[in-house]
């Protein structure tokens, strides 16, 4: 379980420190002969020497200390590191972590050394609540919005707090009674990202896609919700009564290679109907998440071009082309190429956007604002080189690639979102529902 | 002027003001491009932005970044005429070209015309440039330019001061490449010098020079003491600039009293009135009150004392001037500075083994043992216990061995384990009575049982069963020590060892009845590890043998099935072995197969050898020899091993005396097939090793300098195992031949925890007198890693070719640093002739037929010699299989008789070999006949194989 978390700045200090555990406090006694008030902190310490500051940079996520165990986070400058002694489950920790960092954000938005330390009370009365005696509790945000707030201490009438209680302590831990909205509406976003390792020749190494489904419901009352996409098991198992379905929906469909589900969602009705039914928490909140591997829509194909002239030049051409409907527009393309060391000058040539050699990177990188589908562009550069007294061969890095589709990589499809509320008398058609699908490029990388 | 041209980097690059590390690279990057095209560009770069963009490069490869460009452009700044732009491109030279570089050449060329140069400035940044790379390629270039620029008249003080510490470099690092020449008689005059910088820089050199050559720098003594005795005696206003918080000199001071450290006493009498006087008014300054209260003026003015003091032990001629320095010393005993008390601590304990001052140092033992007692800082502690150990005498030693075993229960635990030992062998040296020393090892035991090392206790039995007038006492004592519900296991070992041996001298007494004997030890036997269990386990044997009326209880302990058929095979296998023992072996067998263990012979205490290869062996070994020289005709017990111990080594005595009977080999035959099973001996012997105490021959084979090993004939029949093992490092072999050629994999481990420094291991063949000309083998291997980190192995591979036919076998040379001492260790490879042997297969009509053909006197080579070792056919078959010949069986008429044939392979030509071994089991004798068709083979082979049986 979780000893403690600290909040490191980018300098190291401590902004945030809670310890839910003693034995943390004490493993670096044997060793040094501190007094013990600065015992207390020596685990807070210890990572800050060992990683935050380590001489080469800590690529690791998780950090064995003296028998101590520290997993940590990182965003932007502010570092985030929850520390045990046990012998914890670390993926449990790592999604905790992202957790704390979602609710976090939901509170004071960007997760800033500013922001912190302007809410450094509110963090203290957050890390009481999510997490007790190192065990995560509830760390959904609309629920503890209810009675963790902003506004300073507000007294509860005792009323409030068995409301409360029952609430927190009750079956539906995320969702309070009693939610009335004039407009019935929820949002649906599918949210994926799609990852690519391809050789120079074009052939695929590596490729999966890791998606989200995110969801924000303003609905009234307990609503039971059912979510249907084109599940390749469902569709199967729906096939088996009609047959001609099957033919024509099976190209359809896709293999989940697997999933996890927000808390709401039902899981004894997956595992045995594969229906995935819940009450949703109010506000926007992480349905579930998926992996696929099969069938992925690569949206881009980048074809590089490097050809070594002497030991002084290199000339690279690099053409991508869109590989989707000529309808849809691909956005904020950018194309990274990266440039040996020695590199003394560049020039760039290239047929839409604007391409330019940044030397704090290494690399000459090309964005295009727009791109429609089925479409080819092409740019060509000219690198200097310095003639170097090191006999080491260029490594050719990879060329890298960001965008963003407005379709899903994977394929997948929202069949249906069905809404059910039995006690208020509104319908599934009363409920006006948004579905928006974006693609994103994760490591998009081709070989050169 | 440097700082604004580095500040200029630093404005240029902006560095400390970025955010996080990301932010940093990004700027670096951008700074790194900028500056490529700079130098790629058209137009030529002037001196002033050369300067600024290699400075800019340099700072960012102190950043900590790669830089591979830029080299060019410093070598450039070295040909400038301005000082600034000059000095960067040295401090870029020194600080990031390596010696292999392509630009070596122009840049050794820049630094010639710089030292040509006569221009004072530019000779002094040549000079440091030099020093500062100290690599052997500018010790190539420059190692005899330096000198003359040292001596020559005409160069400047500052330049002479620099070229004297540049050469001392150099010659550090490469001694061979320091031509020593006329030159050298003129350094030595530096040391009259009217400039005290170039004196002082001369010192440095001239004290490393005279440690390696000491006849060619005689002359210094005497200038260096009349130049102490100006210093000395000089005011301390007349050096000005050299005077530091009212002391002359102190450093200079220090060096020549260092330099003087390098020569015995001077024998001109006048030289050395002047020099005691200088030490006389050194120890009289010391009584002076302090002429100021800085902590300064006190370091100063003690360093020179103390360096005096170590000058006056090394001499070690003037009574006077010794007894002065102990006095001196003991008031720095109660000093209120811990760095004092250390420091004093320490030179007493080099004091004491002088013969004049010995007595004075005694006098302060109380204060000493007082240090022991209230002393905060432990290093300090460890010295009292150093100097308790060094002025320890038989007048005193049951008061400090009193004091030392009080001490113990509260000692650092770092500390423990050397006090112990020390404790071991002054107890054991000064015993006046056996008693005493047994108690006080049993005393040791029980308050430090952890910290007491197998040599402490093997010491112990060897003095109990040396000696009978004590062995009554032991009995009785350990008996009485083993009553305490819980006892360390080494009390349990000396106890049942003690016991088995001598429990019949106690057993007269009811209270220490044989039985209650074996049920105390029994109660404690399942407490104890498996060393300690096996050991018992031969005790009780051994009390079977002294009391028969306990033998069925005996005989039902080890007929349990924990004893029976215990996991560990030792246990099991001694408990079979003594069961069988009790019941076959009739009273008369058992007395004499479990009779009382015979004294040890005498030898160097291993105690003394553990604890000197604790210390290293520089400090306590002297210090041990001279005491020891002293005690030999008060104590007759441990006489000192005669020195020519480590040429002979001793015979290995068996503390159990019952190692060597399961050391005998009873594991089942080797098959014939099986080459590999021919080293059933040496696996015997490695199972005896727990057991046998004698193991510290290889505390003495801890090679301070180096000595050839001799390279085991064990290796003769085998190729596979360990070669060499000291406390540092182990060799181990693995080896592979085919017909003429082989592959040899050599592992070097590292047994210390610290890490080996350019460790070089280089195989060379040596050529045999016989033939100067051209080598028999060819030796191929790879450089291994040079750091070897501790715990480490790492393997060298070497490819063999077999040219010819030889006799001496290749050596390897092993040198490496180790924490600041290098060491050198040179093995012989086990690579002979017989490597090279193919087995042939043939019929007895055909061996005969061929034997016959060899029969011209000089292919016949015959050996009768005595069997070395036990004549066991089967071991023997092993062994010719092993040496690498086929063995024919039924060819020979006498089935005894073993024959054997193969062919050796070289390069050059193939030999054909007969063998034929008749063993004479009456006379234990063999008769060797070997039958090729080269002369030289005959010999080498039969000389290989004699040594085997």
């Amino acid at each position: 379980m979780i000893g403690g978390l600290f909040i490191y700045n980018h300098k190291g200090e401590v902004l945030i420190s809670r310890v839910y555990r003693d034995d943390i406090g004490s493993q670096i006694a044997d060793s040094a002969l501190f007094s013990s008030s600065s015992l207390r902190h020596s685990p807070v310490d210890a990572f800050r020497v060992n990683v935050i500051h380590a001489r080469q940079q800590v690529r690791s996520p998780v950090t064995n200390i003296a028998r101590t165990s520290f997993f940590h986070v990182k965003r932007s400058n502010i570092w985030l590191a929850a520390v045990t002694k046990q012998n914890v489950n670390a993926a449990m920790v790592f999604e905790f972590l992202y957790k704390m960092c979602d609710v976090m954000a939901a509170y004071f938005g960007k997760i800033s050394e500013e922001n912190i330390k302007n809410n450094f009370v509110l963090i203290y009365e957050l890390l009481d609540e999510i997490l007790d005696f190192g065990y995560p509790q509830n760390s959904e945000t609309g629920a503890l919005k209810t009675f963790i707030t902003q506004q300073g201490i507000k007294s509860q009438t005792k009323e409030e707090q068995s409301q409360i209680t029952s609430q927190v302590t009750g079956q539906i831990g995320w969702r309070r009674e009693g939610i009335k909205y004039r407009r019935n509406e929820l949002f649906l976003d599918v949210l994926e990202s799609v990852n690519l390792l391809m050789s120079p020749q074009g052939q695929v190494l590596s490729a999966h896609v890791s998606g989200r489904v995110v969801m924000k419901s303003y609905l009234s009352g307990m609503p039971e919700c059912k979510f249907g996409m084109n599940d390749k098991i469902v569709i199967e198992k729906q096939g088996k009564g009609t047959a001609d379905e099957t033919s024509k929906s099976g190209k359809q469909s896709i293999a989940i290679d697997d999933c996890t589900f927000h808390q709401c969602v039902r899981l004894s009705k997956f595992d045995s109907e594969r229906s995935i039914s819940f009450i949703p928490p109010d506000g926007e909140f992480e349905l579930m998440r998926y992996r696929t591997t099969k069938d992925i829509i690569l949206p881009f194909r980048v074809i590089p071009l490097v050809r070594e002239v002497g030991r002084t030049k290199l000339e690279v051409k690099v053409v991508i082309k869109s590989n989707f409907k000529p309808s849809l527009l691909a956005q904020k393309i950018e194309v990274r190429i990266p440039t040996p060391l020695n590199t003394s000058g560049v020039q760039v040539i290239c047929m839409k956007g604007k391409a330019k050699y940044k030397a704090s990177e290494n690399a000459i990188v090309w964005k295009i604002k727009r791109m429609a589908g089925m479409k080819e562009s092409q740019i060509s550069a000219e690198i200097e080189l310095l003639p170097t007294n090191d006999k080491k061969k260029w490594a050719r890095p990879p060329i890298s690639m960001n965008f963003e589709v407005p379709f899903a990589p994977s394929g997948l499809k929202v069949r249906y979102l069905k809404v059910f509320e039995p006690k208020l008398n509104y319908s599934d058609h009363d409920v006006i529902k948004w579905v928006r699908y974006i693609g994103r490029s994760g490591i998009y990388e081709t070989r050169c | 002027n440097k700082n604004s041209c580095v500040e200029a980097g630093i404005r240029g690059i902006c560095v400390g003001r970025c955010k996080s590390k990301e932010a940093e690279i990004k700027r670096i990057n951008k700074e790194l491009a900028n500056i490529r095209s700079k130098f790629k560009g058209d137009k030529a770069l002037d001196g002033y932005s050369k300067k600024k963009y290699v400075c800019k490069l340099l700072f960012i490869f102190l950043l900590g970044h790669d830089i591979d460009f830029g080299h060019m452009e410093a070598v450039n700044l070295l040909s400038s005429n301005r000082y600034t732009e000059k000095q960067i491109g040295y401090l870029f030279i020194s600080v990031l070209v390596n010696s292999n570089s392509e630009l070596i050449r122009l840049i050794n060329n820049a630094i010639k015309n710089d030292l040509a140069s006569r221009n004072p400035t530019f000779m002094g940044l040549a000079l440091h440039c030099i020093a500062n790379v100290g690599s052997r390629e500018m010790a190539e270039a420059f190692a005899g330019e330096v000198p003359k620029i040292l001596v020559a008249g005409d160069t400047m003080d500052s330049v002479k001061q620099s070229a004297a510490l540049c050469l001392l470099r150099l010659y550090r690092t490469s001694p061979d490449l320091v031509p020593m020449g006329d030159w050298t008689s003129r350094v030595v005059h530096l040391l009259n010098d009217q400039h005290l910088g170039v004196v002082t820089a001369a010192t440095s050199l001239i004290t490393t020079l005279a440690q390696k050559n000491p006849e060619e720098f005689k002359t210094s003594v005497s200038l260096a003491v009349s130049r102490l005795s100006r210093i000395v005696t000089s005011a301390s206003t007349d050096l000005q600039d050299y005077t530091y918080y009212f002391v002359p000199a102190p450093w200079l001071s220090v060096k020549l009293l260092r330099l003087l450290q390098c020569y015995p006493p001077p024998e001109d009498p006048a030289v050395r009135g002047r020099l005691t006087e200088c030490l006389e008014t050194i120890l009289n300054k010391a009584q002076e009150p302090p002429k100021s209260k800085k902590v300064q003026h006190s370091n100063a003015k003690n360093a020179v004392l103390f360096e005096a003091i170590s000058l006056i032990i090394h001499h070690d001629s003037e009574p006077n001037l010794l007894v002065r320095a102990c006095n001196q010393l003991g008031q720095f005993l109660q000093h209120r500075e811990t760095n004092l008390r250390y420091l004093a601590l320490e030179s007493m304990c080099t004091l004491a083994s002088s013969e004049f001052s010995h007595e004075a140092v005694k006098t302060h033992i109380d204060t000493v043992i007082n240090a022991l007692k209230t002393e905060r800082d432990v290093s300090v502690r460890q010295r009292a216990v150093d100097l308790l150990y060094a002025m320890c005498d038989r007048s005193n030693a049951q008061q400090i061995v009193a004091e030392m075993l009080s001490y113990l229960e509260t000692a650092d635990y770092s500390i423990r384990e050397e006090i112990v030992l020390k404790v071991a062998i002054l107890a054991e040296k000064y015993a006046v009575d056996y008693a005493w020393y047994v108690d006080t090892i049993l005393n040791l035991i029980r308050i430090a049982g952890d910290y007491v090392s197998e040599e402490v206790w093997y010491r112990v039995i060897q003095i109990v069963i040396n000696r009978d007038d004590v062995q009554g006492y032991a009995a009785k004592t350990v008996f009485e020590a083993l009553q305490a519900p819980a006892c360390h296991e080494n009390l349990v070992k000396v106890g049942g060892y003690i016991l088995g041996e001598f429990g019949n001298l106690i057993a007269g007494d009811p209270r220490s009845s044989p039985l209650v004997q074996f049920n105390l030890l029994h109660s404690k036997f399942h407490l104890c590890s498996v060393p300690t269990r096996a050991l018992l386990l031969s005790t009780y044997i051994k009390f079977v043998n002294l009391f028969p009326e306990v033998k069925p209880t005996i005989q039902d302990v080890l007929r349990g099935d924990s004893q029976l058929r215990n996991a560990d095979v030792e246990l099991q296998q001694r408990a079979v072995e003594y069961l069988r023992l009790s019941t076959v072996a009739s009273t008369d067998i058992l007395a004499t197969v479990l009779e009382e263990m015979p004294p040890f012979p005498e030898r160097e205490s291993s105690i003394l050898a553990k604890l000197k290869k604790k210390k290293g062996p520089s400090t306590v070994t002297d210090l041990e020899d001279t005491k020891r020289e002293r005690s030999v005709d008060v104590n007759g017990g441990p006489e000192p091993a005669p020195a020519s111990a480590s040429s002979t080594p001793s015979p290995s005595a068996d503390l159990l005396g019952l190692g060597a009977a399961p050391a005998a080999p009873t594991g089942p035959p080797p098959s014939s097939g099986g080459g590999l099973l021919v080293d059933v001996f040496s696996d015997s012997a490695s199972a005896a090793a727990p057991l046998a105490p004698g193991s510290e021959d290889n505390f003495r084979a801890f090679p301070k300098h180096p000595r050839i090993s001799a390279g085991g004939s064990e290796f003769v029949c085998k190729n596979n195992g360990v070669l060499f093992e000291n406390q540092l490092l182990q060799i181990g072999l693995k080896s592979e031949f085919r017909q003429n050629l082989g592959r040899m994999f050599i592992f070097y481990g590292n047994k210390t925890s610290t890490q080996f420094l350019n460790f070089t291991p280089t195989p060379v063949p040596r050529c045999g007198l016989d033939s100067l000309t051209r080598t028999h083998l060819n030796l191929q291997t790879k450089p291994v890693d040079p750091t070897v980190d501790g715990g480490a192995q790492v393997q060298q591979v070497v490819n063999i070719e077999c040219v010819s036919d030889f006799t001496e076998a290749p050596v390897l040379n092993i040198q490496f640093r180790y924490g600041g001492t290098f060491q050198n260790v040179s093995v012989q490879l086990p690579i002979t002739l017989n490597k090279f042997f193919q087995p042939t297969e043939m019929s007895s009509q055909d061996f005969f037929q061929r034997w016959k053909q060899l029969s011209n006197p000089q292919q016949e080579v015959q050996n009768i010699f005595k069997a070395k070792h036990p004549m066991d056919t089967e071991i023997t078959k092993a062994k010719i299989i092993g040496f690498g010949s086929a063995l024919l069986e039924e060819v020979d008429p006498n089935p005894a008789n073993f024959v054997g044939a193969g062919i050796i392979h070289t390069k050059t030509s193939q030999t054909g070999c007969l063998l034929r071994l008749e063993p004479n089991l009456q006379a234990q004798m063999y008769r060797l006949t070997l039958r090729t068709s080269k002369e030289t083979v005959s010999q080498r082979l039969c000389e290989l194989l004699s040594q085997q049986f």
